[in-house]
């Protein structure tokens, strides 16, 4: 058979030729890829814009100064401890994301229901977290286009306080968190649809659990950028 | 003819070694290793003054690039992908570096402007 075979059949094995999708993936996924990527371009032209105010300032609020209390417990002098349990529990809701998607490899049904449950409940005590850090900043006197009075920010600065500095730190705080949030809520909103997908059975009858792969994707995303929204505004 | 594609398929599979349990939490204990990092150096080694502010700030980037290449390549399986999806995904986002290159640039002519 090799012998008869001609050069164009030969050509048309290869991933580019035609006929077949040249990076693998099924279609949906691929299209989560894509939007994804936008998704990155938008949180960027967020976090680079925020980047450049902050950087072109001359004060702005300090961040071991503006959070550190845990809401609840501690008022003062706990910087960055509320933020690194929020940060720690994106993280261990990636990972049981994962398990799911890696059970699902296997078909084990039982096993992607338990990794989704824990996977919304993750998320649920994200947005919890967020809830309370922004009522904190709500009560301090933050808001968009909101200030506290100048002896609240006097507390809030390392050197001398700007009001226009705060100003522009609410705005983007309270925008890119909030964006960010507002993500996290859609993720745990498909999280829910698909686990009942699962539980129902919809994803056994088709063979395959494709489904948990790509709402996967969408909810490590929101991690990735809560690793970049956490450096930005908690550490830098 | 079919039977090629089909050991193809077959090979590609075979390769296709993918996240085992084991990978997974390995991944996550690299995740919080780095993260731990972050927060020594943010509460403890700038506060007593070991290291300066400036040179904590690339630090904390350079963290955060690898926590970001781990979720990617790991978590969102990209590491495992057709390499023609690698480059779709990773070649767009250097328009990005563009951008903070171009903004930065900006902000240091702004802040002369603000003086």
């Amino acid at each position: 058979m090799s012998t008869t075979v001609s050069q164009i059949d030969e050509v048309k094995t290869t991933p580019w030729a035609g006929g077949r999708s040249p990076f693998a993936v099924e279609y949906g996924k691929m299209m989560m890829w894509f939007f994804l990527l936008s998704d990155a371009f938008t949180f960027s032209s967020l976090l680079i814009s925020y980047g450049a105010l902050r950087f072109s300032s001359n004060a702005w609020p300090a961040p071991d100064l503006v959070f550190q209390s845990v809401p609840g417990m501690i008022e003062h002098g706990a910087p960055l401890v509320f933020v690194g349990l929020m940060t720690f529990i994106l993280i261990m809701s990636s990972v049981t994301m994962v398990l799911a998607v890696e059970a699902g490899h296997r078909n084990a049904k039982k096993e992607v229901i338990g990794w989704m449950i824990g996977t919304i409940i993750g998320g649920l005590m994200f947005l919890g977290c967020q809830a309370l850090e922004w009522s904190h900043l709500h009560s301090e006197g933050f808001w968009w286009g909101a200030i506290p009075n100048m002896e609240t920010l006097k507390e809030l600065f390392h050197g001398a306080p700007s009001t226009t500095y705060a100003h522009q730190f609410a705005n983007l705080f309270f925008t890119i968190t909030g964006f960010h949030g507002f993500h996290v809520f859609s993720g745990v909103v498909i999280n829910i649809i698909i686990t009942i997908n699962v539980l129902m059975g919809t994803y056994e009858k088709r063979g395959s659990y494709l489904m948990v792969e790509k709402v996967g994707l969408y909810w490590h995303f929101v991690d990735l950028v809560w690793v970049f929204v956490f450096t930005f505004f908690y550490l830098v | 003819m079919s039977e090629t594609i089909h050991t193809e398929h077959h090979d590609e599979h075979a390769e296709h070694d993918t996240m085992t349990k084991k990978r997974i939490w390995n991944v996550f204990f690299i995740l919080l290793g780095i993260t731990v990092v972050e927060f020594i150096i943010a509460l403890w080694l700038v506060p007593q003054h070991h290291i300066p502010v400036t040179a904590a700030n690339p630090i904390y980037i350079v963290l955060t690039l690898f926590k970001a290449f781990f979720i990617v390549a790991y978590f969102m399986h990209l590491k495992f992908e057709r390499i023609g999806l690698v480059f779709a995904i990773i070649v767009p986002v250097l328009f990005i570096i563009g951008l903070i290159l171009v903004l930065t640039n900006e902000s240091h002519h702004w802040i002369d402007l603000r003086m």
